[in-house]
């Protein structure tokens, strides 16, 4: 039978008001200015990371060197701001993001050139190469690099737009915001394109492709270039946002690292999941980093068991249990959640108290022997805390482990039932990026 | 069949080796248009070989391929679909992650000159998606429209393989061992389905299967140590004493399918 | 001419070393299909092991023992981690393995320090090996040469002459053939992963007191590895072998010179100041332009020669 042709073309509509919404009024939710400030970075990272994912998620394609295209994205924006300051070129601020768009576009049509040349690991590695090379150059070229201190701008500049100056962060929030918005409905509106879809069927399918009138290389390198517009986009929000870019920063292999993390972390298989990647990657290096200075050891070891257990990211962790609960049956998983919070907070309390101590013992034993932990004082000098951290945290581990092993059975359980409802009934399958059959995998494989 | 017109697909003293190792010993093939050609031949004859050259997964090492009186040999496979041939696998090879209703549109996109488009809907190509609704029917999978390639059962994946292969509308046809591992009565419907889809076009299938062979093809090609050792209709090669001693054995068909 | 030689031995120590790491990665490649990441964080513990060994027992028994350990954690990691992760594809068995390159990072950081560690050379490998034109060649560097060489060929033996040679090669086109045929190919995957990483480690013992040991070390060299693994061909050992070499030399040369674009068309005449259009391209002497040549190489390979230098053609 035929699919209804006369759903919303873009999505549900509610869900897009919605996030619109939410957009506009998280300032006044948040209100102090860390929020501001936080708030303002989630905005860009979120379509820097929805365009990192256009190359993962949708394309299977693995690049260790996004930073490239939304750094230069970032450089020729902050150059095009001081050049409309100096009047050289009148654009307005508003107009700036574009040219971070069209310099990312630039720079990919460029380079995408040899980089999507091939595929699988030896692009990755192509795509580490060249981010070593552009971050390499950023030195050889202080002029339009800035050195070490970087290129500065100042993004009040003209007679401003609409008597907006954004010189305020709030003004700032909203500028980026409204790209923000913009900039996900078209990459949204992308995965529903030929071009989109050939981009899915390559990742799933390379070779076939090919057989079906396709140049796998082709496909490859436009969706390559569309990425690297939207990074550009995300770069010279960037730009604006701090005021500042500094080379060993923005072109880092760090920060490309970043972006893969964190878009895998929210999860590669889903439109959303990069949101929510962008959102935690702000709340780590902001805020996570406040708190302890084994952050970078954490989320090394979150992702390694994300990438164990849960390959689909929280993205899928979500849509897993969403798809339970429209079955009504999320209820009888709550006690082994709870159960499985609890024991899973033992074993951290205690895994992190021991990289605390060490932590501290190499760090900061300048400043005494004794650390603040979760409200206690620990020694590092007395044998008994370390005992006491082991102990925490094997006793959480293995408790951990039983109940993991237990929740498995009944998520097994569950899977079955609502498989078994669903022989006649076929579910929409109107979820880009093969959201489905992550759900369906990662249920078989389950935590 | 006109003799006056090109060859749909012709091979001039094909030749392919890999390495030192040489697969494909000089063949010469000229199948006309509309014709139906089951290629037949021992394991290690070359015939997935054969259909990696015309369809462009290989280069030939010498000799000459051409497409209704063109060359083709040494274009790329895309090259080649463009001029309007299309291959299916032995081994499926579909999109897993996307739905049989997008496996087949998928396979008609640039047949139907969308191409590299990102400024249009897939929704919004009517033409695009009555074909594909149009091709799910011929294929039987009006059921499976939303499932997920990956999640059929292996009969159906062999049906989707097939459905994207005709989906882009080639004239010429290869099948790579349609039938390979389903069983007598999965074999006969699926029988039915390729002579149904493949109606007025040059079909070239390998199979192992005889009773797929006698039932299928206008001709058959015995392709023995990368040589065509016999091409005629199925009554001379069955009566053909080379072609028996190398490889039918017994007269009847009806040898059970094998990989 | 004294230049010329010393730097050509400099170029071939520090080329060698580079294939003692990229050979290790190009056979869990073949292997296993797997990129390791954290091959070159392999390299690294190796140092920092051998440094801190070294200042216990002696670097000789260092050069044995911090290999053994890295196998060790290896292999450990093979089989309580990326086993877990091969049924989901090549893509998250990288990804597993560049997660565990920011938690060895780390870790070394936290064990070791943020800084350099005085990891120094022994006594026998101290001072010059013999003095060419008044240029002396050390004896560190001539070591590399020498346990390259000997690991290279001590691989080549294992492989193709033991027995466990053989089943690792059938192995890698057909693993579940092997293990019909009763070997244990799961536990030969983790032997063969403990074992490159074991050969990353002894780039690292004997590379961590002739060059630095510092936490930059495994980022340093990582980028440089695969490039030459990319540049040699994926899963060819012998276009390692000659791109390691290759870039080696290049950059031990280039490092050197410094003349630039400017200078040399000063030399024949054309007269270039800071007036001239794209003088800050034209002033870069060579030396200054060292560190990118890999990657101009990786990029200049990919467009004539995509496949590398001894690469086989992907089909």
């Amino acid at each position: 039978m035929a699919r209804s042709v006369s759903r919303p073309r873009v999505g549900r509509f509610g869900i897009w008001i919605g996030f619109a919404v939410l957009l506009a009024v998280l300032p006044w939710i948040f209100r102090s200015s860390l929020a501001l400030t936080m708030l303002s970075q989630m905005g860009y990272l979120v379509i820097i990371c929805l365009s990192y994912n256009i190359l993962l998620g949708q394309g299977g394609m693995l690049s260790f060197g996004h930073a490239v295209y939304s750094g230069l994205g970032s450089f020729l924006a902050i150059h095009a701001m001081n050049l409309a300051t100096k009047g050289t070129l009148p654009l307005p601020i508003v107009v700036i993001p574009l040219v971070g768009g069209l310099s990312g576009l630039f720079f990919a049509a460029l380079l995408g050139y040899v980089t999507t040349k091939k595929s699988g690991t030896t692009f990755a590695m192509i795509t580490l190469g060249i981010g070593e090379l552009v971050a390499a150059m950023s030195l050889m070229f202080p002029g339009f690099f800035g050195g070490e201190g970087g290129v500065t701008t100042n993004r009040v500049y003209g007679g401003g737009f609409l008597g907006l100056t954004f010189g305020t962060q709030m003004q700032v929030y909203y500028l980026i915001v409204v790209y923000c918005f913009i900039s996900t409905v078209l990459m949204f509106a992308f995965t529903k394109t030929p071009l989109g879809r050939m981009l899915n069927a390559v990742r799933d399918n390379p070779e076939r492709v090919e057989f079906i009138g396709y140049s796998t290389q082709r496909v490859r390198y436009f969706g390559f270039m569309i990425a690297g517009f939207f990074a550009g986009i995300g770069g010279a929000l960037a730009a604006i946002n701090f005021e500042i870019v500094n080379a060993s920063d923005t072109l880092s292999a760090a920060r490309s690292g970043g972006y893969l993390f964190f878009t895998f972390l929210g999860g590669a298989t889903f439109f959303f999941g990069p949101m929510i990647g962008a959102v935690l990657l702000v709340l780590a290096s902001v805020l996570l980093s406040e708190v302890t200075k084994a952050w970078i050891l954490y989320l090394g070891l979150i992702f390694l068991f994300m990438v164990m257990y849960a390959p689909g990211g929280i993205a899928s962790l979500i849509m897993m249990n969403v798809r339970v609960a429209a079955h009504r049956k999320l209820h009888q998983l709550w006690g082994w959640y709870a159960a499985l919070t609890a024991t899973a907070l033992v074993l951290f309390v205690g895994v992190a108290a021991l990289i605390e101590l060490v932590y501290h013992l190499q760090l900061e034993s300048a400043s005494g022997s004794t650390l603040r932990y979760l409200g206690l004082m620990l020694d590092t000098q007395s044998i008994a805390t370390w005992l006491g951290a082991l102990a925490v945290a094997i006793v959480g581990g293995t408790m951990f482990e039983a109940v993991r092993r237990r929740f498995a059975l009944e998520w097994g359980r569950v899977q079955g039932e609502i498989e078994a409802a669903m022989v006649f009934k076929e579910p929409d399958a109107e979820m880009p990026l093969g959201g489905k059959a992550a759900v369906r995998e990662a249920s078989l494989g389950a935590p | 069949m006109s003799t006056a017109a090109a060859p749909a697909v012709e091979l001039k003293a094909l030749r392919k080796s890999f390495g030192k190792t040489e697969i494909i010993r000089g063949c010469d093939l000229a199948v006309a248009p509309g014709e139906r050609v089951a290629i037949i031949g021992p394991n290690g004859a070359g015939k997935s070989t054969l259909f990696n050259l015309i369809s462009g997964r290989f280069a030939p090492t010498s000799g000459e391929i051409l497409l209704n009186g063109k060359r083709v040999d040494g274009l790329t496979p895309y090259e080649i679909n463009r001029r309007g041939l299309a291959r299916s696998f032995q081994i499926t090879n579909i999109f897993g992650h996307l739905s049989v209703f997008e496996n087949l549109r998928c396979g008609l996109l640039w047949s139907m000159g969308y191409r590299y488009a990102f400024w249009k809907f897939l929704a919004d190509l009517r033409d695009a998606n009555e074909r594909a609704e149009e091709l799910t029917r011929m294929i039987r999978l009006e059921r499976k429209h939303d499932t997920l390639a990956m999640n059929l059962t292996y009969a159906e994946q062999r049906a989707l393989e097939i459905g994207i292969t005709i989906a882009g509308g080639a004239e010429v046809i290869l099948l790579d061992e349609p039938t390979a591992g389903m069983s007598k009565s999965e074999t006969g419907r699926f029988v039915e389905l390729i002579r149904e889809v493949t109606v007025g076009k040059t079909l070239l299938t390998v199979e192992h299967d005889m009773g797929v062979v006698f039932g299928l093809a206008d001709k058959i090609a015995v392709l023995v140590y990368g040589e065509v050792m016999a091409f005629d209709v199925p009554e001379a090669v069955r009566a053909n004493k080379r072609v028996q001693e190398a490889y039918l054995g017994s007269v009847h068909g009806d040898h059970p399918a094998h990989a | 001419m004294e230049f010329f030689v010393i730097s050509l031995l400099n170029g071939l120590s520090y080329g060698l070393l580079l294939f003692m790491l990229s050979s290790g990665l190009t056979l869990i490649f073949s292997m296993m299909g797997v990129l390791n990441f954290a091959h070159t964080s392999f390299y690294m513990l190796g140092a920092y092991l051998a440094y801190s060994i070294s200042g216990v027992i002696g670097f000789w028994p260092a050069l044995v023992i911090a290999p053994l350990l890295v196998a060790l954690i290896g292999a450990l990691f093979e089989k309580y981690s990326l086993r877990k992760v091969h049924k989901f594809g090549h893509v998250p068995e990288l990804l597993v393995t560049f997660g565990l390159s920011y938690v060895i990072l780390e870790v070394v950081q936290l064990v070791w320090g943020r800084a350099t560690v005085p990891y120094g050379l022994p006594p026998q490998l101290q001072g010059p090996l013999f003095t060419l034109f008044g240029t002396q060649f050390p004896k560190s560097r001539s070591f590399i040469m020498l346990t390259a060489l000997l690991m290279l060929l001590a691989v080549w033996l294992l492989l193709t002459r033991t027995r466990i040679g053989l089943v690792i090669q059938a192995a890698l086109t057909h693993p579940e053939t092997v293990e019909s045929l009763g070997h244990n190919v799961p536990r030969v995957f983790m032997l063969v992963f403990g074992g490159g990483s074991a050969l990353a480690a002894l780039a690292g013992v004997i590379g961590g007191n002739t060059y630095v040991t510092e936490p930059a070390m495994a980022g340093a060299v990582g980028s440089i590895v695969f490039v030459v693994v990319v540049v040699g061909g994926m899963g060819s050992l012998a276009g390692a072998f000659l791109a390691s070499l290759l870039i080696g030399v290049l950059q031990t040369f280039a490092v050197s010179i410094d003349q630039s674009l400017a200078s040399g068309l000063q030399a024949v005449g054309v007269p270039v100041g800071p007036q001239t259009f794209g003088h800050e391209l034209l002033d870069l002497s060579v030396a200054q332009v060292a560190p990118i040549l890999p990657y101009l190489l990786l990029v200049l390979m990919l467009i004539f020669r995509p496949r590398g230098l001894l690469g086989k053609r992907e089909n």
